[in-house]
This record gives structure tokens, sequence and C-alpha cells, in this order.
């Protein structure tokens, strides 16, 4: 079969979903474990209470909120880019849209969890809901927290629709080669489609709308995350710049975390064919080019403080430059700034897969610490030097966090065990329209639909 | 519901038998819109159909979220009238934190309506066995006709094939 040949395609996307080794049954063993443990400890700090976790005054935000900022960054990796290339008619962006779209799903889920777990009491989290009640408690709209609740469910419910639209005709094309169970599941999802000319133009119309309206909704969400924190008078919180600065960083994790999917996904479904060097390449250079917006805004925010010396701000400043937080703070700067620059600004070592992904692991440890620096230092020196403090997490909230990453890379491969992972309709769809743009241009005489009739209506369907 | 359609290969002779059929409706007794086509992936490229497509999503997206966004108007303003929360000066029903959940808001009732008018317009979910073959997943392009006369099922099946399809099939939902 030709290389790029539809029934190629068809084999080596739909082969991973019916074919499972031992590697996958072990992974998903080893991630579940991790996730059980997690879980226990939840319960456990349920049953004991939050005096469990290392949260304590002054710093009533450690772990927790740490990881809802950082997954709720990497969440952006998905939506928003596959936005943004839908809109430009990237023709890259092919096999890259649903295992970015994806991650985002996840991504919120698991970032959303966090502010419930971080609550002494999470059975309680509907108090956050506005329903008329008994107690005559009301959410109270001018709280940024609330604004998150708002921004959030928006988002996941964009980017699972988002996500679910263009997978419908993949669906269809499951239902009709899979059978037992997978077929009566393919049957549900697949809603009939049947790919008639009105199920297409409708589709890709809603795929434009929703692209054109996720973007705001991405942008705002991380924004809305950020005054959490402007919000408050706290030392280095109460910033202007903070609302581009959190989504500049949500792209740059985002885009790191879709660069080691990939390159798992590559590997374990061996789609070599599908994700090339070259999309490495282009997200690469997004990622560096992310890289030094992430520097800039650092520069802006630690220069502004410094020049201003006012001795709050310069108390946390300088736990992050003399103090405790020394050594997390430069290996923040070598994570996300020296390692991602030196590989990706050289041509061969971006094209090397090897080289993106091993600048995108540093860039997920250090925006995690980036997002650690932001919340702990600032609440360990607030404006009273009484009232200082320090925090060490616990057992519970790093099995926790653990949890979350292992919860992440088994939904994941839960996922691509599910659906196809590459957008076979419209992989199909590039090749068709490559062929035609190479295509010699017929004369008029030639063309078919200059015979009688071809200005008739359309067909019924 | 019964139908007899060609499948085809490429768009090309699939092209050529959509304009076949609709040019010759009339002397075999059917109607355009009873042609019908099924493809695994956008066509655009071709005159299969597409071009005449209109849809007023656009807009019902932008009504979505005129909704959406005056739902979350009431929503803030009543309930904050109704259940009072003096915070830090601001007034009861102040102007920034509303306009976040009119924005969120507005923004849901786009994304719902979106979803919704391509489930109504795209008629989906759709139970009814609908004319389709297994073939379609394979890249074959479906086109055919629904309901045909009796009388004119070898014309048409000669039509088909003489438009390049590499098989002419019948099709009967119960």
């Amino acid at each position: 079969m030709p290389a790029h040949s539809p029934e190629q395609l068809n084999e080596d996307v739909l082969r991973p979903l019916v074919h499972t080794t031992w590697r996958f049954y072990l992974t998903a063993g080893i991630l579940g474990s991790i996730v059980l443990a997690a879980l226990a400890a939840f319960i456990y700090q349920v049953y004991s209470g939050l005096g469990v976790s290392g949260l304590d005054r002054p710093v009533f935000w450690g772990f927790y909120i740490t990881n809802f900022v950082f997954w709720i960054g990497i969440s952006h990796a998905g939506t928003l880019i596959s936005a943004i290339l839908r809109l430009t008619n990237a023709p890259w962006r092919r096999p890259v849209t649903r295992c970015a779209e994806a991650i985002t799903v996840f991504a919120l889920v698991i970032g959303g969890m966090f502010p419930i777990i971080h609550l002494g009491r999470p059975y309680l989290f509907f108090w956050l809901f506005p329903y008329p009640s008994e107690r005559g408690i009301w959410p109270n709209f001018h709280s940024p927290l609330l604004w998150d609740a708002f921004a959030i469910s928006t988002y996941l419910t964009g980017s699972s629709i988002f996500l679910f639209l263009p997978t419908i005709p993949d669906f269809a094309l499951l239902r009709d080669k899979a059978s037992g169970w997978r077929r009566k599941l393919y049957r549900a999802l697949s809603l009939g489609w049947t790919g008639t000319p009105r199920q297409w133009h409708r589709l890709e119309m809603a795929m434009r709308i929703m692209a054109v309206v996720i973007l705001p909704v991405a942008v705002s969400v991380h924004t809305i995350v950020s005054w959490d924190f402007a919000m408050a008078p706290v030392p280095m919180w109460h910033s202007t710049v903070f609302g581009p600065y959190f989504v500049a960083g949500a792209i740059f994790s985002g885009i790191a975390a879709l660069i080691i999917a990939m390159a798992f996904l590559r590997k374990a479904f061996h789609l070599e064919q599908y994700l090339t060097p070259f999309h490495f390449d282009k997200l690469g250079k997004l990622l560096l080019l992310m890289s030094l917006v992430w520097a800039y805004f650092i520069i802006a925010e630690r220069l502004t403080v410094w020049y201003g010396n006012e001795s709050p701000e310069m108390a946390v400043y300088w736990s992050t430059q003399q103090g405790r937080f020394t050594h997390l703070f430069w290996f923040m700067v070598f994570c996300n700034l020296v390692i991602p620059f030196a590989i990706l600004s050289i041509k061969h070592f971006r094209f090397s897969i090897a080289g993106p992904v091993i600048a995108s692991t540093t860039v997920v440890i250090g925006m995690w610490i980036e997002r650690f620096l932001i919340i702990v230092p600032p609440l360990e020196r607030k404006y009273l030097p009484y009232s200082w403090g320090t925090y060490h997490p616990t057992w519970v909230e790093i099995t926790i966090t653990a949890g979350t990453f292992a919860a992440m890379a088994l939904l994941y491969m839960i996922f691509s065990k599910l659906v196809p992972i590459i957008s076979v309709w419209e992989m199909k769809l590039g090749w068709q329209q490559e062929a035609e743009a190479s295509r010699p241009v017929a004369s008029e005489a030639q063309l078919p639909h200059m015979i009688p009739g071809a200005d008739l209506p359309a067909p019924g369907n | 519901m019964k139908a007899i359609y060609g499948l085809y290969s490429d768009p090309h002779s699939a092209e050529r038998a959509m304009h076949r059929l609709r040019s010759s409706c009339s002397a075999l007794g059917f109607e355009v819109r009873n042609i019908c086509l099924a493809t695994s992936e956008p066509l655009d490229e071709f005159d299969l159909g597409w071009k005449e497509q209109k849809t007023a999503m656009p807009w019902l997206a932008a009504l979505g979220g005129l909704i959406g966004g005056t739902s979350g108007y009431l929503l803030v303003s009543l309930t904050q009238r109704a259940y009072p929360l003096p915070t830090g000066n601001m007034p009861i029903v102040a102007l920034w934190p509303t306009g976040v959940i009119v924005y969120e808001l507005t923004m849901l009732g786009a994304i719902l309506t979106t979803f919704i008018s391509l489930l109504a317009s795209a008629r989906l979910p759709r139970w009814r066995k609908d004319v389709y073959d297994p073939a379609v997943a394979e890249g074959k392009i479906l086109v055919g006709v629904i309901n045909p006369r009796e009388a004119a099922h070898d014309d048409l099946a000669k039509m088909l094939l003489d438009a390049g399809a590499e098989q002419v099939k019948e099709f009967a939902s119960r």
C-alpha cells in the first residue's frame, strides 16, 4: 500500500485500539497503583482533617493550589493551540489537534479537582453553586474564586464539545469496523453519522464557530486564575502583569505537555509516519518563543519589584534570590529558559525529537516550580512580620500530587485505547486537498460540472 | 425506504455521477432532493452539493451568547440584590465582577447553542437506518437515489456504472 493511502491510515490509527500489549497493562497497573495511593491519601486527609497537610498559618495555599494552577495551565495546550491552528488553517495541525484537545479535557478535570481536595470539608463543595437554600448563604460574586467556577465550567464544557465534535466521523468509522461491545459503544457515540453533505457542512461550520468562541474563553480562564492572586493584597501578587503572565505561562507549559504526549504516542503506537520530526520542529519553535516570552514576563515582574523597593515585596523578592527558595528559583530559570534555549535554538536538535522532548520535560518541571514560587513565598512573607511562617509539604500532599500526574497519564492512555488519537477524516481531507492542489488545471471542456444541470439545487441530504 | 446507489473510489467519478443524476432526474422520475451522497471526509473541493449548503448557525451562536449573557446578568444582579453581601466598599451589583460572570455565560451560551444547532440541523442523533454502506468507511463515495421508480432501476444502475461506479447496490430498510 502507498505511504499515504486511506487504508494504511485506517490500519495504523485503528491498530492501537484493538491490539493491546503487556506493556500497556503493566504501565496502566503502575499508574493505577499510584492513583490508588493518592486516593488513599485523600481519604486519610478527609478522615483526619486538613491538619495532615502542611497547610498552616500563614500559608493556606500550598501544593494543592500549585497543582490547580499548574494543571489549568497545562489544559491550555490543547484547545487553544488546536483552535489557533484551525483558524489559521495550518495544514500540519491535522495529526496534532486531537492529541492536544484530549490533554485539555483531562488536565481541566484534574485541575478542577484541586480546589475541592483543598477544602477542609470537600463534601460541601456544592455550597459554591448559587441555589436558594435554608441557610440563607449565597456565593459572593465579588470573589474571584467564584469566577473560577464559572470560567472552568465554561472551558470544560467548551473543550469537551470541541474534542467530541470532530471525533463523531471517526466514531462512525469505528462503528463500521468494530465488533462486540465496541461496536455498540461507537454506534452510540457516532450518533447515526453517515457523512452526508449536510452533516459535513454543519460539522465544519460548528468547528469554525467553536474555534472562534473557545479562544477568548481559554484566555479568560487563566486570566481569572491569575486574578485569584492579583485581587488579593499579598506582596508580589497584587500585580497588573499577572493576567498575561499566567496566560503566557499556561501556553508555555501546555505546549511542553503536548510535545511529551506526542512523543509517547508516536513511540508506543508506531505513528512515526504521521507525527514526524517536522511537527516536533514546529512545536519546538513555538516552545522556544514561549520560553522567551516567559523570561520577558519574569524580568518585567522582578525588575519592577526591585525598583519599587517596598519592604514587604522585597522580603518576598529576597526569599527567592538569597533566601530558602534561591535554589528553586534558579533551577526554574535553568529549566524554563537555559535548557529550552540551548536545545531548541539549534535546528538539528529540534528535528531530533529527543531534543524537544528533553526541553519539554524540563519546562513541565520548571513550570510546576514556577507555580509553587508564585504561591508559597508571598504567603510566607506577608505584610506584617509577626505573621511570617514556613511551609513544608507532607507525604499526603506529595502522594496526592504524584497521583494526579499518574491519573493524567492513565486517563490519556485509556482515551488513546478508545478513540483514534489522530483524526482520520482530517488526515484524509488533508491528503485529498494536497492531491487536488497538485493536479494540473483542466481545460473548461474537461470540467465535469460544465454539463447541463450542474446548477440544479443540492441533493436532499 | 429503498435506494439504489453506486460506490466510487475517486471524487471525480462521484462528481460525474452526481451531475448525470441531476441532469436526468426528470427523465427518470425522481427529484433532486432524492439524490443521496455519503463520504468519509468532506469533499468541499468538488461540486457534490457542499457549496449550496447554507446555515444560520453563526447567527444562532450569537443569539445563544446573547441569551447566556442576559441570563448571567440576571443571575448575578437579581440574586445579589436578594442576598446582599457588602464586600470591600464595592456596590452590591458591581460592574467588574458582574462583567466576568456575564462574559463567561455569554461564551457558554454560544458554545451550547452551537452544539445544539449542529445536532438539530445535521439531524443527529439519527437512529433510523439511512442509506449507507460500510465501504464508505474504507474511503468509497456513495452516490445514489432514494425511492426510485421500479421502472427506472436498470437505467439508474447503468448511469451509475457509466459514471465510474465500482459497484452498484440496492438498499432497503425495514
